[in-house]
């Protein structure tokens, strides 16, 4: 029996049998390590840290007043401002989770929300809601998300519900489209024609077969989650210093990438590595879970 | 196919109408005053009145709503608030580059993607189809301002191959094209790859194989042009990852197209440039959606037109 005949709605051990067949996936198993590794260091970062990552010291500088290259008392160097680069990155991966986490679940809540209200109910309510998705999609991402977070002064969670906003449409596409074609299939139709209350079809019936969806594509979506921060924070309008964030250590040094190409390097790879684990576990977990979700993501 | 194609063009424009409303709701709520901007600090209270009068910023939403797309549709997209210069001359300006760095784009991620997915679906389950997967994942796990800082050290700092940046060129255009076609390239290989994988798998390629022909003569003249056609309906829908894509990558290149000339108005809030910009991106991005919704029943005539 394959594991996607295993994960049936309901199905008692199937979080273990998935997380098994996951873990004998090379490319999954590396995924979950690195997403594994960055959440110890999210969450004891305080303790991990070689030194105070806001602190500026003159000995984090050169004789010239530049940065220190990887080595010596800085494992990865220091900063523009003689700051521990190593300690920045390590608190920078907080930053991301937390993005990651906030902005991804709300834009999955969101996408599934609009996605099982369209699909369900149809009429006016899916031609509004869909008409309102192909607006969404048919604006420029960065645009917008630039646009919005100059509106509202960017903030940690602000910037979660910037790139929420612009991310949920994907994921309510998909699940607009499973939920209808759900809608129409005999035991839903029965559970109508009995008179049982739209939420309790919609909890008891189609949620449980959503589920695998919502988690394939709420996987992937972390990754690009993350790219976006990084894009936006990159640009200025994301997580503002000196709070460190992956995408902000590049902005605020970029112009030094010719002579201290470290401090490019180290928290690029991170962004790299990040985005890299959520979508080799997405893939493979769209394998496991349901072979026939296949598809571009955006 | 023809009721398919109106009923796509009305949407089309409805969905254009709803950018341009959404779009000046969204600057309307700037909290930045561009009265302020172009009078500048030192200006009176008076001054600054006097320009907003103006500038019509005193009037209700749906006035001034109602009067900009009034001169829309004549082509007036409305002047800079700090450029002396009306913006769609300035788009105008700005579109060629862009426009050049996106074909290039486009050829770069086919060339790339194609070869790469080729290579991949002829080694599947070997070293070498592993090793070009996990690049593929990669190129789509990665930012572009990453991949353009990285490439401008190694080839332009470090190997000095290319120019650091700028326009002008046909080294100029290397780096950028790479940077905004690697994203691109990492989703075509995967398709390629299976697409290549399900044509291989079907009878006119045993058949092709039992009459003898050579395996290049079946990769090339049966196998490649199935595997292709579907991959084709997807450039469309690549333009609108492009718009994003190019605010990005020319701002780290200094590339003079109009996501630079987007990115520049929004650091100043100059609103009817990024009004102009943001029309012009969802522009392009509608279009391309339609023109890949029009082709894909061309290519592949078992896609049916509802």
């Amino acid at each position: 029996m394959s594991v996607a005949e295993a994960f049936r709605p309901r199905q008692r051990g199937r979080v273990r049998a998935v997380l098994l067949e996951l873990l004998r996936r090379p490319r999954a198993a590396f995924g979950l390590a690195v997403i594994a590794l960055m959440v110890v260091c999210a969450v004891f970062a305080p303790w991990i840290m070689p030194h105070d990552p806001f602190a500026q010291s003159f000995d984090g500088l050169d004789l010239m007043g530049g940065p220190l290259p990887p080595g010596g008392a800085y494992p990865l160097g220091t900063d523009l401002l003689g700051r521990d680069l190593a300690s920045r990155l390590i608190l920078g991966t907080r930053t991301s989770l937390i993005i990651g986490v906030v902005a991804n679940g709300t834009a999955v809540i969101l996408g599934a929300g609009v996605g099982i209200a369209a699909g369900y109910f149809g009429g006016w309510t899916a031609a509004i809601l869909m008409r309102f998705t192909d607006l969404m999609m048919a604006f420029p991402a960065l645009l917008l998300a630039i646009v919005l977070a100059a509106i509202f002064q960017p903030s940690l969670m602000i910037v979660a519900l910037v790139i929420a906003m612009v991310n949920w449409v994907q994921m309510s596409r998909v699940i607009y489209t499973e939920t209808r074609s759900l809608a129409e299939r005999e035991f839903i139709q029965v559970q109508r024609a009995i008179g049982s209350s739209p939420l309790r079809i919609l909890g008891k019936h189609i949620l449980p077969h959503l589920l695998s969806s919502i988690i394939v594509f709420g996987t992937l979506g972390i990754s690009t989650t993350v790219l976006l921060e990084a894009t936006l924070s990159f640009l200025g309008v994301g997580v503002q210093p000196p709070m460190p964030s992956w995408g902000n250590i590049i902005f605020e040094n970029q112009t030094y990438f010719s002579t201290a190409p470290w401090l490019v390097f180290f928290p690029g790879l991170l962004i790299v590595l990040l985005a890299l684990a959520f979508n080799l576990v997405g893939d493979a977990l769209r394998d496991v879970l349901d072979p026939t979700l296949k598809g571009r993501h955006g | 196919m023809s009721g398919y194609l109106v009923r796509r063009l009305v949407e089309s424009a409805l969905i254009l109408l709803g950018i341009t409303f959404v779009t000046f709701v969204l600057l309307y709520l700037l909290p930045a005053d561009p009265a302020r901007q172009i009078a500048g600090r030192s200006a009176t209270a008076e001054t600054v009145a006097s320009i907003r009068d103006q500038l019509g910023l005193n009037d209700p939403l749906l006035l001034q709503y109602v009067r900009y797309l009034g001169n829309l549709l004549q082509g007036d997209m409305g002047r800079s608030y700090l450029q002396r210069a009306e913006v769609a001359d300035l788009i105008a300006s700005r579109l060629p580059a862009s426009l050049l760095l996106m074909v290039s784009a486009i050829v770069t991620e086919l060339i790339l993607g194609l070869t790469i997915g080729v290579i991949a679906a002829l080694r599947r389950n070997r070293p070498a189809d592993h090793g070009l997967m996990i690049f593929s994942f990669v190129s789509i796990s990665a930012p572009q301002f990453v991949i353009g800082i990285l490439l401008l050290y190694v080839f332009a700092v470090q190997l000095g191959w290319f120019p650091i940046g700028g326009y002008g060129t046909f080294a100029h255009l290397v780096l950028p094209s790479i940077t905004l076609g690697f994203l691109g390239a990492g989703w075509y290989s995967r398709m390629m790859r299976s697409s290549m994988i399900d044509v291989l798998g079907q009878d006119f390629v045993r058949t092709a194989r039992a009459k003898g022909l050579s395996k290049l003569r079946i990769i090339t003249r049966h196998v490649m042009p199935n595997a292709i056609l579907p991959i084709i309906a997807m450039i469309g829908i690549d333009i609108g990852l492009f718009m994003s894509g190019i605010v990005v990558v020319e701002s780290v290149f200094g590339w003079p197209g109009i996501g630079q000339l987007a990115w520049q108005a929004i650091q100043r809030v100059d609103i009817p440039v990024i009004m102009g910009v943001t029309l012009v991106s969802a522009t392009a991005i509608v279009l391309g959606n339609l023109i890949a919704d029009l082709v894909a029943p061309l290519i592949d005539p078992r896609i049916k037109t509802k």
